[in-house]
Parts: structure tokens; C-alpha cells; sequence
């Protein structure tokens, strides 16, 4: 087995998994119907997109793995989503925060994972990211409507803002898999996302009249393992059912 | 051979019977011909081999649709095989032009081409028409709906609110 594209295919995988487990928390709690709906909406357009990764990655291990072991059956350091994704639903600010600071990568790292010579890989990323670009214009609209509305929810939509961007810088930090996976041509180019991202951050936080935070303290470690104690609940919930009854099925 | 109207895709008269007979579950009234779904058909004897995409990566519906292609191809009689391919990406464009009247009739307003109204390009929002009283003074609720293929609308004229069917391209 290509041990390099496996772990390539869970670095993919997780940031989905884990967000889209963390929007799934909001079922039924989300502050209007709409949104709710909405939110619920795009966890499930995630858990597609790792679907696939995963039934990938299980393929390739062989050894009668399945998407749900992959999903259900590794210990915190073995998931490799970055903490931007695991941190919690505070308010709504916070959850379109996180939402638009992670779909303005997430689509300009499909759009390289679109040229990958991983046939299988860039047919995920062209499927994914017509859902993506809509999961875009949700969360920034969103951001917009927050940043530019009343004095309180400006407020609170900056707060949320200053205090997601230590996490972003993660986002962009290349490790040796990566790297290597960058190389041979299958990986995303993630100097490349990050242009496309500096970007489209400037131009929806000016329509917005938010301020880009200028703090350099960045903090990460998830893509290495290195997890914020936040991860371990989510984990907690998330591998219930198949830790207390191995093997379920539905 | 039957040659579904937008595009070309052939698949063989006696299978494409039995695969009419089969409708999404999230909207019945729509066959997964017409939805563009199915992709491929080849038949080899009694072996058929069916290639099938999902609308939405997400779609819940695709693990029933494909167990309701093996169940009613083996009760004609047939060694079905059923694969999940992801590329070409599913698009609106692949409903037929039989699909799009079904959607109207049964409430749902079908997806509206972006660059078939002036107003989208004058950055306003597509017009969307009432499949209840075909009013085109219609706003959209919400961007997500009942299901990941849809968003909420409702008619400024009749006040009824309406599902439609997301462009996806």
C-alpha cells in the first residue's frame, strides 16, 4: 500500500469529518429555522465529501477496512484535521467565522486538488467543489450581513474574527507529507491557496467593515496529531457508538 | 437503445424499462433516468453492469437507489453490478427536458439557468417561477432547503412557499 497517499487521503478527510461533525452539533439549535437547515445542510455535503476520501483510503489499505473504521476507529493524534475546524459553537458569529475562514481554503484547495494526477482524488475535488462554492457564498454572505449590520453584531463578529485567526496560519503550514505529496504532483500547491485566500479574506472583510486581525500569535499542531483538548469530546461523541458496540452496522 | 434527449447515453431498451420504474426516493415523482443519474449501462448476456452518480456527495438517497437498481434488474432476471463514479461531476443540466416539466407539475420549481435571465447580470438574483400560479414575483427564504438539492422560495403573488431545485454546475 502507498502509506504516503493513505495518510494524504486522512489529512484530506478530517478537516471535513471534524467540521462537519461540529455543525451536525447544531441540528435542531441553530438560531433560525433557515440557518439551522443550512448549517445541517452543509455538514451532510462534508460528510459526502469525506465519505469519499475515506472509502478511497480504505481501499487502498485493504485488509477488509472500511470507511467506517477509517472515521470511527483512530486515537486523537492519529486525526490530522487542523484546530480551526475543532473548535466549538460558541455563538453564531463564531460558527460563520469559522465556517468562512475554512471555506476560503477549502475552495481554492479544491481547485488544486482538481489538477491532481490522482485520477481519483481530482474526480472527489471536482464533485466537491460545486457544493463548496455554494458552502462560500453562504458563510460569507453571512459574514457581510454580521459585519456590516448592527453595532452588536459588528462586535461580535470581529470578536469572533480576531479570536479564530491565531488558527488560520496552520491552514498554510506545509508538512513533509504534503510536501511530498506536492511534488509528485497528487497535493495541493498550499503557497498557491494561500494567494487566493489572502484575497478573497481582504475583499469580503472590506465589504463587511470588519478588520483583518493583525496579531501574528498563531497555534497549531493539528495536522501533526497535536490536538486542542476540544477534539477529545468531539471524538468522545463522534466514536460512541462504535467503541461501546465494535462493529455495528446499521 | 434508447438515447436520453441531453445527451448521449445509450442504454439498452429492456434494461431502460426497468430503470424508468425507478424514482428517487427524495422526490418520487422524478425517475433516475430523468434525473441523470444513471451514467452507464452495458448489458453482456444476463450480466448488466450500471454506472451511477450522485447529485450531492452527501445524498442519502444514492446506497436505496443503487439496492433498488440490483433488486428490480435481478427480479427480470438479470446478474446486476452497480457502481458509484464521481467523475463527470453530476449536473442540472443532465435532468431531461421530461424531468423538468415532472419537477414543475409535482411543486417544485426546476433550476433556472444563470445565464438565461437578464437580472443575473445585472447582479440581482435569477427569476425563479411559481410552479403553483407561474408568477415570476418570487423570493428566495432560504439558500438550503428540505434536502441538499433544493432551496426554499416563496411566491409574492400567491404566497405559497416552494421547493426549488438548486442549479448545479
Amino acid at each position: 500500500m502507498n502509506d504516503q497517499l493513505y495518510q494524504y487521503l486522512l489529512l484530506l478527510g478530517d478537516n471535513p469529518l471534524i467540521l462537519g461533525h461540529r455543525l451536525s452539533e447544531l441540528c435542531g439549535h441553530g438560531p433560525s429555522l433557515e440557518t439551522d437547515i443550512a448549517l445541517t445542510n452543509i455538514s451532510l455535503d462534508l460528510f459526502g465529501q469525506v465519505r469519499h476520501y475515506f472509502q478511497y483510503a480504505a481501499k487502498l489499505n485493504g485488509e477488509n477496512q472500511t470507511e467506517d473504521d477509517v472515521a470511527f476507529l483512530r486515537y486523537e493524534h492519529q486525526y490530522k484535521n487542523t484546530l480551526l475546524v475543532e473548535q466549538p459553537n460558541t455563538d453564531f458569529a463564531y460558527v460563520i467565522g469559522r465556517q468562512f475562514l475554512f471555506d476560503a481554503y477549502h475552495l481554492p484547495l479544491l481547485e488544486q486538488l482538481m489538477a491532481s494526477k490522482d485520477k481519483q482524488i481530482s474526480a472527489i475535488a471536482h464533485k466537491s467543489i460545486k457544493e463548496v462554492k455554494y458552502h462560500h457564498r453562504f458563510s460569507s454572505e453571512w459574514v457581510k450581513r454580521l459585519g456590516d449590520g448592527t453595532e452588536a453584531s459588528h462586535q461580535k463578529m470581529q470578536t469572533a474574527i480576531e479570536d479564530l485567526w491565531p488558527f488560520v496560519a496552520e491552514l498554510f503550514e506545509e508538512t513533509p507529507l504534503e510536501q511530498a505529496m506536492k511534488e509528485e504532483g497528487i497535493g495541493a500547491d498550499l503557497s498557491q491557496v494561500k494567494e487566493k485566500y489572502d484575497a478573497d479574506v481582504q475583499n469580503i472583510f472590506e465589504l463587511a467593515q470588519l478588520q483583518r486581525p493583525d496579531h501574528q500569535y498563531t497555534q497549531s499542531g493539528g495536522k501533526k496529531g497535536v490536538h486542542s483538548e476540544q477534539l477529545g469530546y468531539i471524538l468522545a461523541d463522534l466514536q460512541y457508538m462504535q467503541r461501546a458496540y465494535p462493529n455495528m452496522t446499521w | 437503445m434508447v438515447n436520453l434527449e441531453n445527451e448521449s447515453i445509450n442504454v439498452p431498451t429492456e434494461v431502460a424499462e426497468h430503470l424508468r420504474a425507478i424514482s428517487d426516493p427524495e422526490i418520487p415523482v422524478l425517475s433516475i433516468m430523468d434525473m441523470g443519474i444513471v451514467r452507464d449501462v452495458s448489458v453482456d448476456g444476463q450480466a448488466v453492469f450500471v454506472k451511477i452518480t450522485p447529485t450531492y456527495s452527501g445524498c442519502p438517497a444514492m446506497d436505496t437507489i443503487a439496492s433498488e437498481i440490483k433488486f428490480a434488474l435481478a427480479k427480470a432476471g438479470y446478474l446486476v453490478e452497480v457502481e458509484l463514479i464521481l467523475s463527470p461531476a453530476w449536473t442540472t443540466d443532465w435532468i431531461t427536458e421530461n424531468g423538468r416539466q415532472k419537477l414543475e407539475e409535482y411543486g417544485i420549481a426546476p433550476p433556472v439557468e444563470e445565464s438565461a435571465d437578464k437580472l443575473a447580470l445585472m447582479g440581482q438574483s435569477k427569476i425563479v417561477k411559481c410552479p403553483q400560479c407561474h408568477s415570476t414575483n418570487t423570493r428566495m427564504i432560504s439558500q438550503f432547503g428540505s434536502t441538499a438539492c433544493k432551496a426554499l422560495f416563496q411566491c409574492n403573488d400567491c404566497l405559497e412557499p416552494f421547493d426549488y431545485f438548486k442549479c448545479l454546475k
